[in-house]
């Protein structure tokens, strides 16, 4: 149960970063990626996924 | 190496026409002073804090220069007219992208700035997404600069939606000037403009949203205008959306307390890939621009001369040197030496004062015209408030209007440069043509016969008869040769 970064479509605005209550989400050298490790797709804080929610870019946080 | 405006430019002799001792002997008289942007109609405390400000006053922007670094990059909302691949279109030209600095980068880039551009007078945060909401990063870079280069003056522009959160921080940091783009006070134009806004963990669309965002840009002006801070508004023209509506929006804005009101027109583009580019939404024509502004005037002050400059804009309002500083052409060490420009403030300080006075007068030889025309005149200028720029370098004219009643600056316009399109080519041509709708005279340093003969087939005339002249002096000479006054012409 994570969310991913399409990169490619990414612009790199890093407001997902801020917006991440688990802190999943860094950037590796300008591209930002999300740590599956530490993503719970906001359970238990959010009714949706703040990444997906706040991202301009559409299908850019999805499910992995 | 970019256009400089250099400290001879704003010393060199006005050419000595008979209508320099004309314009020598009048004094700040009575309406003259009443400008836009005069002391005479600003509070001292306001015409104190914006009187270097190229961006908030009109007379401030021929002299300083402002320079934006882009450290901002998240936004929380959407707007139609921008593709978050680009910057922030609130704030820049759309389609344009800036080289993302951290705090750091941008504090050896604003030092660098300042030891080499001494107009600089104010360094600005707008994005390329949303100072506010990007606040840490924004909060950060002030700080830092505050504390090398104390005398600077800082400012921001916002959304308005994470405004209210960081009014109090705002003042403390001693930010004097806070943008807010404000495109409707009706919640039901909003839904035509914000397809969504991201606030308090989640995504609100349609009316819920633009309701939000209303309440909160309202309530973010107030609160600064409480604390004396000023505010202006932007609102960007969408023909057929909001065009209409904000002459509504500049009367509440006016009473909620915003200082300046600056109306910028939409710029659309399929290439921008924005939704309203890619829906065939128009921006307005410069005539209906200045239509809108003309009607808006009795409101909050209009700011006409805003440039929709990019977030890491460098430079005099309408040039920008930010190439010469991107981040690899920096140096590692740098230190802030202040002397560059207080000797630049000095030289301003004596130049202003004269042109105050060389405004007033051009008041009063253009009130004795026996005429009631009122035209356009646009000017090629590259700063310091003369008439100094060659017709085919201009990337841009300021247009002015006059009449027995005064010279009031209306707006510039932005050519494709006229050099660059090179010889022969119509469509380069037929830019300019558009872009001087309206225009009776263009007065310029310098023009060839080919231009000039074209655009006096289209029937605009094209004059260097007063080249490096003040401009208001040069525009009076003009009107007062095409209009004669009675008694000029019974001698
Ligand atoms: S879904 Fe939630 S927890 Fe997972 S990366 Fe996105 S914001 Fe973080
Ligand atoms: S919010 Fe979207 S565009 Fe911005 S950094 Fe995260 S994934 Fe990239
Ligand atoms: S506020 Fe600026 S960055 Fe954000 S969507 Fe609107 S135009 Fe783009």
């Amino acid at each position: 149960m994570a969310y991913k970064i399409v990169a490619s479509q990414c612009t790199a605005c890093g407001a997902c970063e801020f917006e991440c209550p688990n802190a999943a989400i860094s950037t590796k050298r300008g591209v930002y990626v999300i740590d599956a490790a530490l993503c719970t797709e906001c359970e238990g804080h959010f009714k949706s996924p703040q990444c997906a929610a706040v991202c301009p870019v559409a299908d850019t946080c999805v499910p992995a | 190496m970019a256009q400089v405006i250099s400290l001879d430019s704003l010393m060199i002799p006005v050419s000595t026409d008979t209508m320099r001792q004309q314009l020598e002997s009048g004094g700040c008289s009575s309406s003259s002073c009443g400008s836009s942007d005069g002391p005479a109609d600003m509070a001292p405390e306001v015409w104190a804090k914006v009187k270097d400000h190229p961006c908030y006053s009109e007379e401030a922007h021929h002299y300083f220069a402002r320079m934006h670094v882009a450290v901002a990059p998240a936004c929380n909302i959407q707007c139609n007219y921008c593709n978050r691949k680009y910057d922030c279109a609130n704030e820049s030209r759309p389609g344009v992208v800036s080289e993302k600095l951290t705090p750091e980068q941008a504090l050896r880039k604003v030092v660098t700035v300042a030891n080499e551009v001494p107009q600089l007078s104010v360094l600005g945060i707008a994005g390329p997404g949303d100072a506010c909401y990007d606040w840490k990063r924004t909060k950060a870079t002030f700080d830092l600069v505050a504390k090398e280069i104390p005398d600077i003056k800082l400012c921001l522009s916002t959304n308005g939606l994470a405004l209210p959160d960081h009014v109090d921080e705002i003042a403390d940091m001693n930010i004097d000037h806070v943008t807010i783009t404000i495109n409707m006070v009706d919640p039901q134009v909003g839904t035509g403009i914000y397809p969504w806004i991201f606030y308090n963990h989640r995504r609100w669309t349609g009316l819920e949203a633009a309701k939000i965002l209303h309440e909160r840009q309202m309530q973010g002006l107030e609160m600064l205008a409480a604390r004396n801070i000023l505010v202006k508004v932007n609102s960007v023209m969408i023909p057929g959306v909001n065009d209409e509506h904000l002459v509504e929006v500049n009367k509440v804005v006016k009473a909620k307390g915003a200082f300046l009101h600056n109306v910028m027109p939409l710029i659309s583009d399929p290439a921008h890939g924005t939704y309203f580019g890619l829906n065939g939404q128009r921006g307005p024509r410069a005539m209906e621009l200045k239509a809108l502004q003309d009607k808006l005037s009795d409101g909050t002050k209009l700011m006409r001369h805003c440039r929709q400059c990019r977030a890491d804009a460098v430079g005099l309002l309408g040039e920008d040197r930010g190439q010469e500083f991107t981040m690899d052409q920096l140096a590692e060490e740098i230190s802030y030496d202040p002397s560059k420009r207080a000797a630049y403030r000095e030289i301003v300080a004596e130049n202003r004062g004269e042109h105050v006075a060389q405004k007033a007068a051009a008041a009063e030889v253009v009130a004795e015209s026996d005429t009631d025309a009122t035209v356009l005149v646009a000017v090629a200028t590259k700063g310091g408030g003369r008439i100094n720029q060659h017709f085919g370098h201009a990337t841009e004219f300021q247009v002015y209007e006059v009449s027995p009643s005064g010279i009031g600056f209306v707006g510039h316009r932005k050519v494709d440069q006229y050099c660059q399109g090179g010889w022969g080519e119509d469509a380069t041509l037929d830019g300019v043509l558009a872009v001087l709708e309206g225009v009776t005279i263009v007065l310029c340093a310098k023009v060839g016969d080919c231009p000039k003969d074209s655009l006096a087939a289209a029937g605009i005339q094209v004059s260097h008869d007063y080249a490096y002249d003040w401009i208001e002096s040069g525009i009076a000479a003009w009107y007062a040769a095409a209009y004669p006054s009675a008694a000029r012409l019974s001698a």
